[in-house]
C-alpha cells in the first residue's frame, strides 16, 4: 500500500475497525508491584487512616465535645491540678490544661501532614526545575545553580532555621517555607545528576534535530525519566519534614500553641511527663508511627519503581504460591 | 556579516541538482578542565576540513572506521551540532551554525534516523505521542487529524496502528527502528540522514529496513545521507560512496568505481576486510590487514592522516597532506586524497593462509 493511494483514501488504511491495544505504562506496572508489598500496603492503610482522622479532627472533635484549645473545666484536672490519664471520657488522658489528648493528637496530625505534604511538594517542584535548569543547561548556568545547591547543602539547617523563624516570626506557612528551603536542595541535586546523563541520549537529541524547544526537551523528553527517583525521594522527604516541623515546634519556633502539633505537645509534655506519661507517649508515638508508615511506603515506592526488582518480586509469588500449595497439600494429609 | 551576501553569490553558482553542499568543514570538541574555572587543555579533531556534495535523490554512503567522524558530520549536517568553520548549505541557502529560529522550517526538510532503536525513542511515551512529536512540535496537526496521520505512518513504515498506545519497550528492534523511520517521514522531509539506522539489527531484519528505506525512497523522492561501517550495507543502497577516515575524507566516488577501482589504500584495506560468504573465494583472496590503531583524533598525523598505517607510506607522506582529487586518470567526480594512489592490480596484502597475520612484522 503506498502513501499516495492512502491520502488519496483510494485505499481503506483499516484504521478504523481494529480495537486499540493499550500498552502498559511503566506507571502501571510499578503501581502493580507494589500492590504486592505487604509492608507497603500497611502503611498506605496507615496513612490513609491518619489522613482520614485528620480530615475529620473537628467533627470528632465536635462528637465527643471536646475542644483542642480549651480545657476540660469539670473533668480536665484533678484537684491537684494533675491531668486525668486515659479513661472513657478522654481516651488518651488530658493535659497540663485538662485538654483532650487524643483531639490534639489528631489536630496535630493535621498540621504534620500538612507540613510534610505541602513542604514536600514544593520543595519537589523547585528542586525539579533547578535540577532540570542546572543539568539541561549547563555552562555559567549550571556553575552558579550547582554552587547555590551545595550552600544550601552546607548550612547548619536546624541553626539557620532557628535564625530565620527569630526574624520572620513563627507561623505555620513560615514553617512551611523553612522546611521546603532546606529539602529542595537534595531534589534538585538528584534531578541535575539524572539530567545530566538523560541529555545524551538519543531520544533528546531526536527532539532537538525535531527543533523542539528547551523547555519541550526538559519537561516533555527528560522530566518523565527522571520521575521515578523523585517520587522516591519525595516519598521519603514527607517523614523527614514531619519530623523537622516537629522539632521546631518543639523549640517553639515552629507551629505556636494553643494550635496543636506534635512537636508543641511534646514540649509541654516535659513539665507533665513524670505523672502523665501519656502526654509524652501519645504524640510520639504518633510521630513515630507516622514517620515509620512513610518511610515504609517510600521504600516500596523504590522497589517498585525499579525494574531489577521485578525479579524479587516474581520470585516472592514463587514463594507465596509455593507455600499455598504445601498448606493446601498438609490440610488434605 | 557578509554571510548574506555569499549565500546569494553562491546560490546562483550552485546548480540545482545539488541539495546540500558541504564545504570545508572542520569540526573540533574542546575538552576542559576544572570545576569553576573551565580551560580548554586539548581539542578533539572530529571533523577536519570536509567538502562533499549530496545530489538530490541520491543516497550518498558514508562509511570509515569507529571514531572516524561520520556521525559527527551527519550531526554537523542535521544542525545539531554547531560548526567550528566552514559552511553547510541546503537547497542553496546557508543553513551554517543558524540560530535556532531561523533553523526551525529546515528542520522540516532535513530529518534524522538513528541508530540505536533501543536510545533514540523515549521510553516513557507511547509510541503514537513519539511519531505525532513532528506535528506537535511544527503546530501541523492537532487531536483526531495528528492520531490519523500518525497512524497512516505507522502503516506506511509497515507497523499495526493499533499499536498506537503502546510503549517502545513493547517492540522489537526492528520495529523501533520502523517507529524511527515513521518519525522521520512524518513532516515529509527532503533529506533524511541515516546514522547507522541497522548496525544495531539482526542481519534478517537490517534487510527489511533497508528495502524498507529503498521503497521509501522510490515513493517519496528522498534524499538519504546514509552512514554505516559495513561496505556490503552501503554498497547495496548507495548510489555515491565517500569513506572517511580520521575526519578526513580519504575517497569519495561512485559505488562501483569505488567498489572496483579503489584508489586510496584505506579504502582498499576497508574493502579486503570486508566478509564474503564463499568460503572457496574468502580463502583465495588477498587480505590487508593493517597495523596498529586508528591515531587518536585529539592529536592526529601530520600530513596525511593515514600514513603511520598505510603500507605504501613514503617520506613526501608524512609531511605534505595529500588533496582530494582525481588520481591515475579516474572520472571526474572520483576522488581521492593519495600521493601513491593504488593502481588496478597492484598488491598490497598477502594472500591469506600464504603468511600469518600475526607473524607479519611491524612495519
Amino acid at each position: 500500500m503506498s502513501l499516495t493511494e492512502i491520502e488519496s483514501g483510494a485505499v481503506d488504511a483499516g484504521l478504523e475497525p481494529k480495537q486499540e491495544i493499550a500498552g502498559k505504562s511503566p506507571w502501571l506496572l510499578a503501581m502493580r508491584r507494589l500492590r504486592q508489598d505487604k509492608a507497603s500496603m500497611i502503611s498506605l492503610a496507615v496513612i490513609i487512616l491518619l489522613v482520614l482522622a485528620a480530615l475529620l479532627a473537628p467533627l470528632i472533635s465536635k462528637w465527643t465535645g471536646h475542644p483542642f484549645d480549651i480545657g476540660d473545666r469539670r473533668f480536665g484536672l484533678d484537684r491537684d491540678g494533675l491531668p486525668y490519664g486515659p479513661s472513657g471520657r478522654h481516651w488518651f488522658g488530658t493535659d497540663s490544661l485538662g485538654r483532650d489528648v487524643f483531639i490534639r493528637t489528631l489536630y496535630g496530625a493535621r498540621v504534620s501532614l500538612l507540613v510534610g505534604v505541602v513542604a514536600t511538594a514544593i520543595a519537589t517542584v523547585a528542586g525539579v526545575i533547578v535540577g532540570l535548569l542546572s543539568g539541561y543547561y549547563g555552562g555559567p548556568i549550571d556553575t552558579v545553580l550547582a554552587r547555590f545547591i551545595d550552600v544550601v547543602l552546607s548550612f547548619p539547617y536546624l541553626i539557620f532555621a532557628i535564625a530565620l523563624v527569630a526574624i520572620l516570626g513563627p507561623s505555620l506557612w513560615v514553617t512551611i517555607l523553612v522546611i521546603a528551603f532546606f529539602n529542595w536542595a537534595a531534589m534538585a541535586r538528584i534531578v541535575r545528576g539524572q539530567t545530566l546523563s538523560l541529555k545524551e541520549k538519543e531520544y533528546v537529541e531526536a527532539a532537538r534535530s525535531l527543533g523542539g524547544s528547551d523547555g519541550r526537551i526538559m519537561f516533555v523528553e527528560i522530566m518523565p525519566n527522571v520521575l521515578a527517583p523523585v517520587i522516591v525521594l519525595a516519598s521519603l522527604m514527607i517523614p523527614i519534614a514531619i519530623v523537622f516541623e516537629a522539632t521546631l515546634s518543639y523549640v517553639g519556633l515552629g507551629i505556636v500553641p494553643p494550635t496543636a502539633s506534635w512537636g508543641n505537645m511534646l514540649s509541654d509534655a516535659l513539665r507533665t511527663y513524670q505523672v502523665a506519661w501519656w502526654t509524652l507517649v501519645v504524640p510520639a508515638g504518633f510521630l513515630l508511627i507516622t514517620t515509620v508508615a512513610f518511610n515504609l511506603l517510600g521504600d516500596g515506592v523504590r522497589d517498585a519503581l525499579d525494574p531489577r526488582t521485578e525479579r524479587i518480586f516474581a520470585m516472592k509469588r514463587k514463594k507465596d504460591r509455593k507455600a499455598v500449595e504445601k498448606q493446601e497439600a498438609d490440610a488434605r494429609a | 556579516m557578509t554571510d548574506t551576501d555569499m549565500t546569494s553569490a553562491e546560490a546562483g553558482r550552485q546548480d540545482d541538482d545539488v541539495l546540500v553542499r558541504v564545504e570545508n568543514v572542520v569540526k573540533h570538541f574542546p575538552i576542559k578542565q576544572g570545576i569553576v574555572f573551565k580551560s580548554e587543555v586539548a581539542r578533539v579533531h572530529a571533523v577536519d576540513g570536509v567538502s562533499l556534495e549530496v545530489r538530490r535523490g541520491e543516497t550518498l554512503g558514508l562509511v570509515g572506521e569507529t571514531g572516524c567522524g561520520k556521525s559527527t558530520l551527519a550531526r554537523c549536517i542535521t544542525g545539531l551540532h554547531p560548526v567550528t568553520s566552514g559552511r553547510i548549505t541546503f537547497d542553496g541557502q546557508d543553513i551554517t551554525n543558524l540560530p535556532r529560529a531561523r533553523m526551525r522550517p529546515f528542520r522540516r526538510d532535513i530529518q534524522m534516523i538513528f541508530q540505536d532503536p533501543y536510545g533514540s525513542l523515549n521510553p516513557r511515551r507511547r509510541v503514537g505521542s513519539i511519531i505525532g512529536d513532528p506535528f506537535a512540535i511544527h503546530g501541523v496537526a492537532d487531536g483526531a487529524e495528528r492520531k490519523r496521520k500518525v497512524q497512516e505512518l505507522m502503516e506506511l513504515v509497515g507497523l499495526k496502528p493499533e499499536h498506537y498506545n503502546r510503549f517502545p519497550a513493547e517492540f522489537s528492534g526492528g520495529q523501533r527502528q520502523r517507529i524511527g523511520v515513521a518519525r522521520a517521514l512524518a513532516l515529509r522531509p527532503k533529506l533524511i540522514v541515516c546514522d547507522e539506522p541497522v548496525s544495531a539489527l539482526d542481519v534478517s531484519i537490517q534487510a527489511q529496513i533497508i528495502n524498507l528505506l529503498e521503497d521509501l525512497q522510490d515513493e517519496l523522492g528522498l534524499t538519504y545521507v546514509f552512514i554505516a561501517h559495513d561496505l556490503s550495507v552501503v554498497r547495496h543502497v548507495s548510489d555515491r560512496v565517500a569513506v572517511m577516515y580520521l575526519g578526513r575524507i580519504a575517497e569519495i566516488a561512485e559505488g562501483p568505481d569505488l567498489y572496483g577501482s579503489p584508489r586510496h589504500p584505506y579504502t582498499n584495506a576497508l574493502l579486503s576486510a570486508g566478509s564474503i560468504a564463499d568460503p572457496e573465494v574468502s580463502a583465495k583472496r588477498e587480505r590487508i590487514i593493517l597495523v596498529g590503531d586508528v591515531p587518536s583524533p585529539i592529536n592526529p598525523p601530520k600530513g596525511c592522516r593515514f600514513h603511520p598505517r598505510c603500507p605504501k607510506a613514503e617520506e613526501r607522506c608524512a609531511e605534505e597532506e595529500p588533496a582530494l582529487v582525481p588520481r591515475l586518470g579516474d572520472p571526474a567526480g572520483h576522488d581521492a586524497a593519495c600521493h601513491f594512489p593504488v593502481e588496478a592490480n597492484e598488491h598490497l596484502g598477502h594472500k591469506l593462509g600464504a603468511v600469518e597475520p600475526s607473524s607479519e612484522p611491524t612495519s
